[in-house]
């Protein structure tokens, strides 16, 4: 019965994650303790956290496993410098002294981080790592609902690869194929997410956002997909790319890319964070979009090649980009297609824990008939008596419905009334996506809703979609799906009956002027493009927001809304219910339900955190 | 010393040796960084830059 924590740490989105008997009892971002997005810190908090869920001692852990291996990294990172030698210089004299002081120490660092969180003993304590996409493979083939299948991972960079093709069968991965370091798709999105003026590492999914408001029949758009497939990237029949160094900086410098060489090539100066944005901007990244599914499609069909499987599994940062997952499911080039949630690398510490049961320990592994993410529904939960006690202790006031569902005919017949809901129950969601237990929602059907909890409550970018959460037996009546999508990791268009007929000139309006035209029935969650990324709700897996969804329904006719995550712009998902209290207060929205109980923003007494707490989060 | 034995399993299992001298002075520069505070150090530092 092996006892295993996996850990990801020192670059970004450090987590824990703990396997029983290759069960996963807990998994959580250290980002949803520490209050700071995306962080990079040793996870001590999810750790302990792991370790009081699982009621453990370090000691009786069969082993500690790190997601990556740190002298593999190293050994990418010297030969690379040495390559482009004497090019990268600056970078080099800025990244040795962190990776000589702090990141080849790394099996170090994890023993002192252990030490903080408990006494035990070094000569026990197995601590292992394994390869960065063996991690990802794991995560997505272990905990999928397949005995064999093929694996696909694709993301910026771990040690060497940046993809690798595998298959993985019964307990064992065997990975096939790789591709190398500079040559990375998803470092190919990322120089596109910096030039187009978002943030490397987060601000991929709002390049993804931004893509259909490109027009796809403009020359410019077709002109973009020449330019970058002649110049910046030879796409190989495989699926396997060769990325023109010349045209990038990443390598050895210290930006993305080379921006002369862009400014010539595509006629734009890189875009700064608050420019605005022009149709040019939206045609190219429709274009790194089109790139992007058709190399994905490739590699995929080198999978299937190489496997010859009816499944494939999918993990890696690139697996989030849910519009070319939308086309991998659409290609039928696989029967099934499963894709961990937590592709980043968050998701590498549940991945290493699951590799190290089922591949070192050779333990037996746990196939599940829908899959083994329990919904996602990993991290922390509240009590009852624990919101009570935060109530007393801040002043809050709300009202505690014993009867679960008189609070959720009310809850429905506000969200229809058009009022925002912050959502928290239970235990919160491992990965970037919250799928209902900490959600802020609305209503789907209303037309402003979209902008309302964009400006009002997110506090981010007007231009970003909201995705929908449905009843999963009602999902094909509004949306082209080929499989239930639990995880919101796919896209799909919306079915022509709730269209609205869009103008002839619809391609050439601009971004308001598209967002504003009516195109749905549900205008709030159709993007422009009339796709939507969509959440099929399972009454098996989350009864309590099946039921809330099922009063929406009985009310509109249509069992349909808005769920998007509770925070703000740059703030981590809301995780403990002070979290959610503080978000409530200082946006607009209307009702805050935790468990049972509901508060009324007009019940509340007086708040003037306001201020203050939005300067605690760098926006993304 | 464990680092240093790791370190050695990992040049002996991916046979690429001709790292070892750039590790080796990285280190030493590494080490003579951490140690460049102390007045005992700093001479030395300075005699080699």
């Amino acid at each position: 019965m092996a006892k295993v924590i996996g850990i990801s740490a020192f670059y970004h989105d450090s987590a824990a994650a703990l396997i029983i008997d290759g069960e996963i009892i807990v998994a959580v971002q250290e980002e949803r303790f520490t209050r700071v997005k995306h962080t990079e810190v040793f996870p001590l908090a999810s750790i302990a956290f792991c370790l009081k869920e699982g009621n453990l001692t370090i000691d009786e852990l069969d082993a500690v496993v790190f997601y990556d291996k740190p002298f593999l990294k190293f050994e990418r990172i010297l030969e690379t410098y040495y390559t482009f030698s004497p090019k990268g210089l600056v970078s080099f004299l800025k990244a040795m002294p962190v990776w000589i002081n702090q990141k080849i120490f790394i099996k170090k660092k994890i023993i002192d981080g252990l030490k903080e969180i408990g006494e035990f003993d070094r000569k026990k304590l197995k601590l292992l790592f394994s390869e960065h996409h063996l991690s990802h493979a794991s995560s997505a083939f272990f905990t999928s609902p397949f005995k064999e299948a093929a694996i696909l991972t694709i993301d910026g960079v771990g040690e060497w690869a940046t993809a690798s093709i595998g298959v993985g069968n019964k307990n064992a991965i065997s990975l096939k194929k790789e591709l190398h370091f500079p040559h990375s798709l998803g470092l190919l999105y990322s120089a596109f997410t910096y030039y187009l003026g978002f943030k490397v590492n987060s601000g991929e999914y709002k390049l993804m956002g931004l893509a259909p408001y490109g027009n796809p029949e403009d020359e410019q758009t077709l002109a973009f997909i020449t330019k970058i497939k002649a110049t910046l990237v030879d796409i190989k029949s495989d699926g396997s790319v060769w990325l023109n160094q010349s045209y990038f900086n990443y390598a050895t410098g210290l930006r993305m890319i080379k921006h002369k060489k862009w400014l010539d090539l595509f006629g734009l100066p890189p875009r700064k964070e608050k420019e605005a944005i022009h149709a040019a901007h939206c045609n190219l990244a429709l274009a790194i979009q089109k790139v992007t599914e058709e190399v994905v499609l490739k590699m995929a069909a080198e999978a299937k090649r190489i496997t010859g499987s009816e499944n494939i599994c999918l993990a890696g940062g690139v697996a989030l980009n849910c519009v070319a997952n939308g086309k991998l499911v659409e290609s039928q080039l696989f029967k099934h297609v499963f894709i961990q949630p937590a592709s980043g690398d968050a998701g590498g510490a549940l991945g290493a824990a699951l590799a190290i049961h089922s591949m070192y320990f050779e333990e037996e592994r746990i196939i599940s008939e829908y899959d083994a993410m329990k919904g996602t529904y990993l991290g922390p939960s509240y009590t009852d008596l624990e919101v009570a006690q935060m109530n007393t202790a801040i002043g809050a006031i709300a009202v505690e419905y014993s009867l679960e569902n008189e609070m959720q005919k009310m809850i429905s017949e506000a969200l229809v009334k058009g009022k925002v809901i912050g959502w928290f129950q239970g235990s919160m969601e491992f990965g970037p996506r919250a799928l209902g237990n900490r959600s802020i929602l609305a209503n789907a059907m209303s037309a402003e809703m979209q902008q309302k909890v964009n400006m009002k409550v997110k506090k981010r970018e007007g231009f970003r979609p909201f995705a929908p959460a449905v009843m999963e037996e009602d999902a094909g009546q509004y949306f082209d799906l080929k499989e239930k999508s639990p995880y919101m990791l796919v896209t799909s268009q919306l079915k022509e009956a709730y269209r609205i007929s869009i103008p002839k000139n619809y391609h050439n309006l601009s971004i308001k002027e598209k967002l504003a035209n009516p195109r749905s029935l549900f205008q709030s969650i159709t993007h422009v493009d009339f796709s939507a990324r969509v959440q099929t709700v399972s009454r098996k897996t989350n009864p309590k927001f099946w039921n809330l969804l099922n009063e929406v329904k009985k009310i509109t006719g249509h069992g349909v809304l808005i769920n998007t995550s509770f925070n703000v712009r740059g703030e981590p998902i809301v995780c403990s219910p002070l979290d959610a209290y503080k978000c409530f207060m200082n946006t607009e929205l209307d009702l805050l339900v935790i468990n049972n109980f509901v508060y009324k923003k007009t019940d509340q007494p007086d708040w003037d955190d306001n201020k203050k707490w939005q300067l605690d989060f760098q926006k993304d | 010393m464990e680092f240093l034995r790791d370190l050695w399993l990992f040049m002996k299992e991916r046979k690429k040796y001709w790292l070892i001298p750039i590790i080796v002075i990285l280190l030493i520069i590494g080490v003579l960084v951490v140690f460049g505070g102390s007045s005992a150090m700093a001479p030395f530092i300075y005699s080699i830059f």
